[in-house]
């Protein structure tokens, strides 16, 4: 259950609007069902007040939307959640949007639910979800009311958050959280510790279902270029056909390496993925060596930050180094 | 019509898999996908599976033929396999539907005839639905979730399977399968259509109308002010049109092997910024012309060229996996207009 209410968010809107702070508003749209919203940008009280949304529901991060909205007339206000703030800073390092024409207001979160948990844990059919205290009271077509925890039905991501802390904003709501010492490369662990044929089998089994949809790649907010190199026909390269087993493995491997440094952790990419593949362990992976070879970095921890594989420093581990100690880790 | 024991259904897919290649929808960690039957496959539960059944006969990508380049002379090799006879079983009536739709584009002339000797070789059985879920909404189109359509139909209750043929096809696999099948009244059947069709009732769906939309309806829809809406926030991803059992666009391309080229055909998506590209360029330059493309293709364009057949068979695969949660039951309720209440 959040802490910070849609009611408190809506009110805070309002407000910016009123006062003139901004001329629209990027939250989440209600849906047709309790669990479906949809980004959307607000630039009517009526509208916000109707169908203005936040709960466990809100997963989507709004960072990358910056991009398109400030190239609009006027100011825009984005909620940001802790994760979200981070791809903020992120795309500002990179020069992605103008921070003059965004007002951001930070939210706490409590973590998001994965609403494919709550329908194994609830049953088929599930006609209403209300959030209550820490639970969530999920009323379907064919069983009694199901109450669950939330802790039962986090998100992937949110089970294994990094960071509760908002690193970016004009203003906050609630109060900021912390950075956790978080379980997030437990997996890659499990993954390092396997045999080189258990990894490849792995990872064969979890990419061969990819449909090549791109979800991944198009809500992920360090994927910005304005024209992808899988979007060019003329690179050689398909954007769209799983031509072989190779050529969708060599599609993420290159994404990951692409976003290697830049990739937050925010994990939109396994959140979207129609397939359930579980595609942040790739990043996390870079984002482990990165800490082991370089020193602990956090992409997005603050703005204007060098990460190590753009960076040069005397003190750098040695390419040769690097897959030695790569090796010795997997011996 | 003819049933079996559900515990004698193993042998009713031992009998089946006998004479052609067997597939039936197989549970899995991340949803249920259709796997080839062997000895102890187990026939998932699951109101449906992540993809839908069209890569059977319009497969995601495939190989249409080769150009063998040779001194001076170029050979063009044909890439078609020769195709067995093959079984999908366990259909969902949505599904069903959307075999129609593909074969209104693909068997019409010019003829498709790669996706003819598919279809020519496969057979549909269908499993009727008992247990639909919130993001069904089959009946907006008038399928029957209780009574599925496909060369051999099927009821599956506690105790029993049941089947009817409704084709040639049909009836040759009943045949096949009479020896481990009885004769039945349809009894049991007409008790689980009844139950079905109250639950479809109550489905947070069932008012969805296709009022609005349907031949005719380009003029009226597209300047419609609320595309900017609702494709505001589309990834541009392809999820909607990948996942969707009617979606049927493709594109072909050439792969340069070296010693020539193999000419292949893969699913396209009207949601990519290279859809329909030509030699002038691109004919839809914003997100929101895709995005207006998808809908009024399967709300306008495709009924007007098919006696008024709607191109979605509301199987809600698209309402589940669009990371965004836009979809056509949104653009419906904004553009389209409820049924009287």
């Amino acid at each position: 259950m959040q802490k910070v209410t849609g009611e408190l968010l809506i009110n805070k809107a309002l407000e910016l609007l009123d006062n003139g702070t901004v001329n629209r508003v990027l939250g989440w749209k209600r849906g047709e069902f309790a669990y479906d919203m949809t980004p959307a940008v607000f630039a009517d009280a009526e509208e916000l007040k109707n169908n203005f949304v936040f709960n466990d529901f809100c997963g989507a991060n709004f960072s990358k939307y910056l991009i398109a909205e400030t190239r609009k007339e006027g100011k825009v206000l984005v909620f940001l959640k802790p994760c979200d703030s981070y791809s903020f800073n992120q795309l500002l390092t990179e020069h992605r949007f103008d921070r003059e024409k965004v007002y951001a207001v930070g939210i706490p979160c409590e973590g998001m639910v994965d609403i494919s948990k709550v329908k194994k844990a609830a049953g088929d059919g599930i006609l209403d979800i209300v959030c209550e205290n820490d639970g969530l009271v999920v009323k379907t077509l064919y069983d009694t009311d199901k109450v669950i925890d939330c802790k039962e039905v986090l998100a992937e991501r949110c089970v294994s958050c990094k960071s509760r802390k908002c690193v970016a904003y004009d203003e906050l709501l609630g109060e900021n959280g912390d950075v956790l010492d978080s379980s997030r490369f437990d997996e890659v662990e499990k993954l390092e510790k396997m045999t080189e044929d258990e990894r490849y089998a792995f990872w064969q089994n979890e990419l061969s279902r990819c449909i090549r949809c791109n979800a991944c790649r198009d809500v992920c907010p360090a994927c910005t270029c304005e024209k992808c190199v899988f979007d060019n026909p003329d690179s050689g390269v398909e954007n769209k056909a799983v031509s072989d087993s190779f050529e969708e493995k060599m599609f993420h491997i290159i994404r990951a390496f692409h976003v290697a440094g830049r990739c937050t952790d925010c994990g939109e990419c396994s959140r979207v993925c129609p397939q359930h593949i579980p595609l942040h362990l790739l990043n996390r992976k870079f984002i482990k060596d990165i800490n082991e070879f370089y020193g602990d970095y956090q992409a997005g921890a603050e703005v204007g930050s060098r990460a190590p594989l753009v960076n040069y420093t005397v003190d750098d581990l040695e390419p040769s180094e690097a897959v030695q100690k790569g090796d010795a880790d997997n011996a | 019509m003819r049933k079996c024991s559900i515990q004698a259904l193993d042998t009713v897919f031992e009998t089946i898999a006998e004479a052609a290649v067997l597939y039936l929808p197989v549970d899995g960690d991340n949803g249920a996908s259709y796997k080839k039957w062997e000895k102890g496959t187990v026939m998932s539960n699951a109101l449906n599976t992540v993809r839908s059944p069209k890569d059977f006969f319009f497969p995601q990508s495939e190989n249409l033929m080769e150009f063998r380049t040779s001194g001076k002379t170029i050979e063009v090799i044909d890439k078609r396999e020769e195709k067995e006879d093959f079984v999908v079983f366990g259909v969902r009536a949505c599904d069903v539907k959307s075999f129609d739709i593909l074969d209104r584009v693909f068997l019409n002339e010019p003829c498709d005839s790669y996706y003819a000797d598919r279809r020519e070789h496969g057979t549909i059985v269908s499993m009727a639905c008992t247990r639909p879920v919130e993001t069904c909404f089959c009946q907006t189109f008038g399928i029957d979730a209780s009574n599925p359509a496909g060369d051999l139909s099927c009821w599956k209750t506690e105790t029993d399977v049941y089947f009817q043929a409704n084709t040639e096809k049909g009836e040759k696999l009943l045949a096949a399968i009479a020896g481990v099948t009885e004769e039945s009244d349809d009894t049991a059947v007409k008790a689980q259509q009844e139950k079905t069709r109250e639950i479809m009732k109550k489905l947070p769906l069932a008012d969805l109308t296709t009022e609005g939309f349907g031949a005719g309806k380009t003029a009226e829809l597209f300047n419609a002010p609320e595309w900017k809406e609702l494709s505001q926030s589309c990834l541009g991803c392809g999820t909607c049109t990948f996942v969707c059992p009617t979606c049927q666009c493709y594109d072909i391309k050439d792969f340069k092997t070296g010693k020539g080229v193999i000419r292949f055909r893969c699913w396209d998506s009207c949601m990519y910024s290279d859809f329909t590209k030509m030699a002038h360029g691109n004919p839809r330059l914003s997100q929101l012309e895709r995005f207006r493309q998808r809908f009024m293709h399967k709300l306008v364009y495709y009924p007007e060229n098919n006696d008024g057949v709607y191109s979605c068979v509301g199987c809600g695969r698209c309402l589940a996996k669009c990371p965004i949660s836009m979809n056509i039951v949104k653009v419906m309720r904004t553009i389209g207009g409820k049924a009287d209440e």
